[in-house]
């Protein structure tokens, strides 16, 4: 697959819209209706508009999003299950001069690892998380993850979600708003074009945070699994903004960025 | 310059490692090695480097992983349990080609067991580490001044072989007080590896750190890869000790502090008209395969001595390829025999012919 090309200058045509330099020419894997692809694209943005290609570290973590390191065009480490915050503290503390995120799924984050990105918070670590929440363990194909809703069907709550076998949803930005060492904690959505931009803007200010060493920083992005929610993309589109946002509300939390201004 | 100081077990660990130009701590704690961290705390700061308390070992080794992807000289130190937890990251590590140095004070087991001394990680050390195909290099002092002297060393080990190294040691070297020599702290490696992954790239390409390989025979070829440094490693890092008689009718094979027990016992049984020969590994992986296979066509018989019941023994018996008896004995759950019982059995084997 080629990048699209910026048109020579005999051509009268601008260039509006061309490929982010932080993302690599290596094709996706992700299904169609999959939200990872704009969350990659608005990341890889930030990176190129904030000019700091050139000393970021990228954690790619466990399930769908574990090719990570293929996609960003930035050094890249890949971690164990639920351990990107473990690794991105050992990287940030010996190499404090480089921008490090890790990109974690809800299973990853919210499931085996909980502890780890709860007390990279606690300890006010120096770096950025993008957290992929699509109420579903995309890669081992759909089960049932912390963020599941109540009532939602998956291949291990065949008869939807109930309270007696699985329990509640986790709402991971609302327990991290707790901590002080967090700087800049949102929650975002990429379904429509004014999501897109908000997200962005908040992608942008939690790596902004990070550079201005204030602390901790995560956005929650939440996602689509049309796949395993066995739905055609628009009605995953659809299910998200009517179902999933009611327990994900979107919001800004925590913006320590804005008392830097 | 060196000085001599009296120091204990834990402390001259950190401090061979600070010396040897270790700056990165990431540990949590566990008894008996509690000192280790603690003495990091203090002292990392004042040379410029970095102690961080982890929520669990398995976050300790996983930042451990973070920082080594960086080439930064980094380790941490635990004990059984907490070991256990790090399987699986320092099979990440091995996998991903990273170096580093993980310290074992080994205490008895299996499960939370007791913080007595013990030799019972004998197989997590040298069969591991965690799942697939991959070893820790492992290195087993038997005094104060060897944890110190090897520690150190450790970290160049771990660079050459881009494989994390294992320092096997006990609840009683961890505690016991020795003179040690120490040498001036050297600074670190400010440059970085060029496989390493953060810092200032000045144009050169991108690395990546990672050990998934979904391509079945580039995963083969980097398990090879891995396997012809271990090979290396046989061929340059065998390290063992040898005391007691020249023309013996028993060779005592012990390692760390049962060897210590043994040495008296080798020297009152040659003594008591039975010449004993102590042969200690000091590596383990590699283990010194074939000296002890060489000593296997000069002896009776071979008494291994081991704090627990039949692990390192098995290496032995690789070795000796069946050219004469190999007899066990061993204590568990943090007991120790004494010298007088080894002398003992080593007396009856003698006279047994």
């Amino acid at each position: 697959m080629s990048r699209a090309t910026v048109p020579d200058s005999t051509d009268d045509t601008t260039a509006v819209y061309t490929y982010p330099d932080s993302l690599t020419e290596v094709p996706m894997r992700y299904c169609p209706g999959c939200t990872h692809g704009i969350a990659h694209r608005l990341v890889a943005e930030v990176i190129d508009e904030l000019g700091i290609q050139e000393r970021t570290v990228v954690i790619a973590t466990v399930g769908c999003s574990v090719y990570a390191y293929e996609y960003f065009n930035t050094d890249a480490v890949q971690a164990a299950h639920g351990r990107g915050p473990a690794v991105a503290t050992g990287i940030k503390r010996t190499q404090p001069d480089t921008l490090v995120f890790t990109y974690q799924g809800d299973g990853d984050l919210a499931s085996i690892g909980l502890a780890e990105v709860m007390h990279a918070a606690a300890r006010a670590e120096n770096f950025t998380v993008i957290f992929i929440n699509n109420a579903v363990f995309g890669m081992t194909q759909g089960q049932m993850a912390p963020t599941t809703l109540m009532g939602q069907k998956t291949t291990t709550t065949p008869r939807g979600r109930t309270l007696q076998q699985g329990g509640h949803p986790l709402n991971i930005c609302e327990l991290l708003a707790t901590i002080p060492g967090v700087a800049y904690l949102a929650r975002e959505t990429m379904t429509a074009p004014k999501y897109v931009l908000r997200a962005k803007r908040s992608i942008k200010k939690a790596f902004q945070a990070q550079m201005d060493e204030l602390g901790f920083s995560l956005v929650e992005l939440v996602s689509t699994c049309p796949t395993w929610w066995r739905m055609k993309p628009l009605e995953a589109f659809k299910w998200l903004e009517d179902e999933m946002l009611s327990q994900y509300p979107l919001q800004v939390f925590v913006d320590k960025t804005e008392q830097n201004d | 310059m060196t000085k001599r100081k009296l120091i204990g077990g834990n402390e001259a660990t950190a401090e061979g490692a600070i010396a040897a130009g270790c700056r990165y701590f990431f540990g949590y704690p566990i008894t008996p090695q509690n000192k280790i961290p603690e003495y990091m705390s203090e002292h990392l700061p004042l040379v410029g480097g970095t102690y961080v308390q982890a929520e669990s070992e398995v976050a300790a080794i996983n930042m451990l992983y973070g920082a080594a992807a960086t080439g930064a000289w980094a380790m941490t130190s635990s004990s059984s349990p907490g070991i256990s937890l790090m399987q699986e990251g320092l099979s990440y590590m091995i996998g991903s080609e990273l170096p580093c140095v993980v310290v074992n004070m080994v205490r008895g087991g299996p499960g939370l067991g007791n913080i007595g001394p013990a030799q019972s990680d004998y197989w997590l050390a040298t069969r591991g580490a965690g799942h697939g195909d991959g070893r820790c290099l492992t290195f087993a002092p038997y005094s104060v001044q060897e944890l110190y002297d090897l520690t150190g060393e450790a970290f160049t080990i771990a660079q050459r072989y881009r494989n994390p190294v294992m320092i096997l040691a006990d609840a009683i070297l961890a505690n016991m007080k020795e003179p040690c020599r120490l040498h001036e702290r050297r600074d670190h490696p400010t440059q970085q590896p060029q496989w390493a992954v953060g810092g200032a790239r000045d144009g050169r390409p991108r690395n990546i750190i990672n050990s998934l390989y979904v391509d079945l025979p580039e995963e083969e070829q980097v398990n090879l890869r891995i396997a012809r440094r271990y090979a290396e490693a046989a061929q340059n890092e065998v390290r063992l000790a040898e005391y007691g008689a020249d023309k013996p009718q028993i060779l005592l094979c012990a390692y760390g502090i049962a060897a210590r027990i043994c040495q008296t016992a080798a020297q009152r049984a040659t003594q008591a008209g039975v010449p004993t020969r102590l042969l200690r590994p000091i590596s383990l992986f590699p283990f010194p395969a074939q000296t002890i296979r060489r000593w296997a066509d000069c002896v009776e018989k071979i008494l291994v001595v081991e704090l627990s019941l039949g692990q390192f023994i098995e290496d032995v018996r690789l070795a000796v390829e069946g050219r004469c008896p190999v007899e066990l004995m061993g204590r568990t759950g943090g007991m120790v025999m004494t010298p007088e019982e080894v002398t003992d059995r080593i007396v009856q084997m003698g006279q047994s012919d």
